[in-house]
């Protein structure tokens, strides 16, 4: 006879989850649902005034990872120093995607202002495709990688490991997300817009030029998906023509899921989004005893949206009246 | 209203996300429409062309290996073309019938059934083995023959179809040897990630069984898709694991941000992974962060065969790009197939198949010989370290041989534990069985032995 073997069973370490792994876990959705936060944003500016969700605005913010892209490291191979690049990369992007916004919103949704609903939205799933295959003739089927614009540094924290561009992209989208609020609630631009969503005839009555509102909501949107995408180049430092699709997608998700048209919303709605899939991907396996993989974050993700949408239809900060700023 | 729309709106983006992740649905053959009557067989006029059809994902995340899969082909043909060859009396004409799967399971489908209607002479590809698999169906009924120079997952060519074959090593000879190597990289514990593709899954799988095998521990599964860029929270969740190793089953797009995502959550523990992040892709998109850690290809360094160096600086000067991965797998599949055109005399499908499995080919990654089931024979994997932004060529595991040994004592165990099972039982049938095992096993474990 053998030794004697202890019973197996007391060998297996219980896992209770650690203070550190849950800390790092929150950091990631925070980091992740701040980035679906501002690519959120764009879409509920542009949806809160005209009720029509862009479907390219995921494009958008491809594009300005891409321009952001060539702009820098032709700059930084010409031996500018990486600040000024970044710097010149970033107004670029946002220039270009201002344009951009500008453009699609003429060509794509102004003729279709006043035709049904579903139109324009199928406009906007057009649109994106168009914008993904024009990228991919322009920039080319590869992965491109990002420059390294921030030092990197990194940071710990009671075991939680995070870097400085983390903490970059969360006080960008809050930052953004106060000034737009500034910009809606105390300047005239926000006052024509709360007046256009109300409604856009009466507005024009009262001398709002709407069509003049309506771009510029357009423009500020685009600019603001610029400025996401290049939150989403340092981060990650990479980007590809598609990589729009599946963004546009999660932030359109947190739009709802906050209330669609409701900046704060936006906000919210991204950051809880951003939680809810790291902490599924974290824990749903253990939860589940392995019945549910990490793979399952996703649905996780959506059960929370559709529970919500169930008992708050309009979202989490949606108001009930149907139309609002 | 609004709240109208924006669920109209959420529906479309629903089926938008189902249509994106919605890979592992089996994906339904299309109808096939009614073929007309058989092609009447080319007579011998001055010149015949021959369509083959090529496969790959030319657009999403996988684009760029799909784009070097189709140079590869493209080369071939042109040589083939330049040699002006002649088949059965008449001089052929190859031309490729490119066409996108976007490494999408039911796109594979619809572009097979696509081939079969175009009446292709042949099919190269498709790139990833999810693609392959259901399309192979398509194309055994239509009885096309089939080569891939990049679908490793085994079940490809167990399905039994006569026209499926593969110029490349399967999953499961290089499953098995990446389990060998992180043994012998002295990894106890280990995480696996997978992309729950075919492909992805299937390595997994194989090197899991592996790596259990040379004892070590696996302490962690996650699991993500082809299309993630962020891989955080599982990584934060192997971290907790603290595992020697993390091996990854899936493509480079991925691996590359995994690998440098590790490095910013502190995490300490080496990377490894099969031919799908074998690219300067990986490197370029990983960083630093893929210094000193190691992956595996099957088959032999380019550098370290006959024909290598020759085909590197000839697809550079052609494509002006470096080949990524598959580009001389791809080539090889197209001049098996003229190779075997013509040992048939013939470029129709019913006639040169069998000679498909005849092959014996010296090609630019191996001396090609297919066994029964059209998998390539005796394939070998090489594992290659990360250093300075290059492969680095480490050594080349013999895939079979040691496999089969390996197998072979893990039933000798099994036997002993049935022999203790059986003791303890007291029965006397029982130890008759349990003692039969390991005469069986032994004889097993010899003849392997012989076999090496």
């Amino acid at each position: 006879m053998k030794r004697h073997r202890k019973v197996p069973f007391l060998h297996v370490a219980v896992d209770l989850p650690k203070m550190d792994i849950f800390l790092q876990q929150i950091i990631n959705g925070l980091v992740q649902g701040s980035i679906y936060a501002l690519v959120a944003l764009g879409y509920t500016m542009v949806y809160g005034i005209m009720g029509l969700i862009n479907f390219a605005h995921g494009e958008v913010v491809m594009i300005g990872t891409l321009v952001t892209i060539t702009v820098a490291t032709t700059l930084i191979k010409a031996g500018m120093p990486v600040a000024v690049a970044g710097l010149a990369g970033l107004s670029s992007a946002v220039l270009a995607c201002m344009a951009l916004g500008w453009s699609l919103e003429r060509v794509a949704y102004r003729p279709l202002r006043n035709a049904p609903r579903l139109t324009p939205l199928i406009t906007a799933i057009g649109m994106s495709i168009v914008l993904q295959n024009v990228a991919m003739i322009v920039w080319g089927r590869n992965y491109l990688t990002f420059p390294h614009l921030l030092p990197k540094v990194n940071f710990e924290f009671a075991g939680a490991h995070f870097t400085a561009v983390q903490v970059m992209i969360v006080v960008v989208s809050g930052l953004t997300m106060g000034g737009l609020v500034l910009l809606v609630y105390r300047t005239k631009l926000g006052m024509a817009m709360r007046a256009t969503a109300q409604n856009p005839q009466v507005a024009s009555l009262m001398g709002v030029n709407s069509n003049r509102v309506i771009s510029a909501a357009f423009v500020i949107g685009s600019a603001l998906g610029a400025l996401a995408g290049v939150m989403v180049g340092t981060y990650y430092e990479i980007a590809h023509y598609q990589m729009g699709f599946m963004l546009g997608l999660k932030a359109f998700t947190a739009a709802v899921l906050g209330g669609i048209g409701n900046l704060a919303g936006a906000m919210a709605g991204g950051i809880l989004l951003g939680i809810i899939e790291a902490l599924g991907a974290g824990y749903i396996g253990d939860l589940t005893g392995g019945f549910l993989g990490s793979h399952y974050q996703d649905i996780f993700a959506f059960v929370v949206l559709i529970v919500v949408l169930m008992f708050k239809p309009s979202g989490l900060f949606g108001e009930k009246t149907g139309d609002r700023a | 209203m609004h709240a109208k729309l924006s669920v109209v709106a959420l529906s479309v983006a629903a089926a938008l996300a189902l249509g994106a992740c919605g890979k592992k649905e089996e994906p339904k053959p299309v109808a096939a429409p009614a073929a007309p009557a058989a092609p009447a067989a080319p007579a011998p006029k001055p010149e015949v062309v021959v369509k083959l059809g090529h496969v790959a994902p030319m657009t999403g995340p996988q684009a760029h290996l799909g784009k070097d899969n189709e140079n590869g082909a493209v080369l071939a043909i042109e040589e083939l073309n330049a040699q002006g060859i002649e088949i059965g009396g008449a001089r052929i004409k190859f031309e490729l019938v490119p066409e996108d799967d976007q490494a999408d399971p039911k796109q594979g489908s619809i572009v097979a059934q696509k081939l079969v209607d175009a009446k292709v002479h042949g099919v190269i590809g498709h790139l990833n083995s999810g693609t392959t698999i259901p399309a192979s169906k398509l194309y055994s009924d239509a009885g096309i023959p089939q080569i891939s120079g990049s679908a490793t997952n085994p079940k490809y060519t167990q399905q039994g179809f006569k026209t499926a074959f593969r110029v490349m090593a399967n999953d499961v000879q290089q499953g098995k040897a990446l389990g060998q190597f992180a043994a012998k990289l002295g990894a106890k514990t280990v995480a696996i990630v997978d992309d729950r593709t075919a492909y992805g899954q299937g390595l997994a799988d194989e090197f899991r069984k592996s790596a259990e095998a040379a004892g070590i521990k696996v302490v962690a599964t996650e699991y993500t898709n082809d299309k993630a860029t962020d891989f955080k929270a599982i990584l934060t969740k192997i971290k907790s694991k603290k595992p020697d190793l993390v091996f990854y089953g899936g493509m480079d797009a991925q691996g590359g941000p995994m690998a440098k995502q590790m490095k910013e959550l502190g995490i300490k523990s080496g990377f490894l992974g099969g031919d799908g992040v074998c690219t300067p892709e990986f490197m370029k998109l990983g960083g630093e962060a893929t210094e000193g850690n190691y992956c595996s290809l099957p088959g032999m360094p380019l550098e370290k065969l006959a024909k290598g160096p020759e085909f590197k600086d000839k697809f550079s000067k052609k494509f002006g790009v470096e080949i990524q991965l598959y580009a001389p797998y791809v080539y090889d599949a197209v001049m098996v197939m003229a190779d075997s055109m013509k040992r048939a005399s013939s470029v129709e499908p019913g006639m040169y198949l069998p000679e498909v499995g005849k092959t014996k080919y010296d090609g630019v990654t191996a001396l090609i010989e297919f066994d029964e089931f059209g998998d390539l024979k005796g394939g070998a994997i090489s594992m290659y370290r990360y250093k300075g932004g290059k492969l680095e060529y480490v050594e080349t595991l013999g895939g079979d041989a040691v496999g089969a040994i390996k197998e072979v004592a893990a039933e000798v165990k099994d036997a002993a534990k049935a022999v203790a099972t059986a003791a303890a039982d007291a029965g006397k049938d029982a130890v008759k069985a349990g003692a039969e095992a390991v005469k069986d096993a032994a004889e097993a474990t010899k003849a392997a032995v012989e076999k090496k």
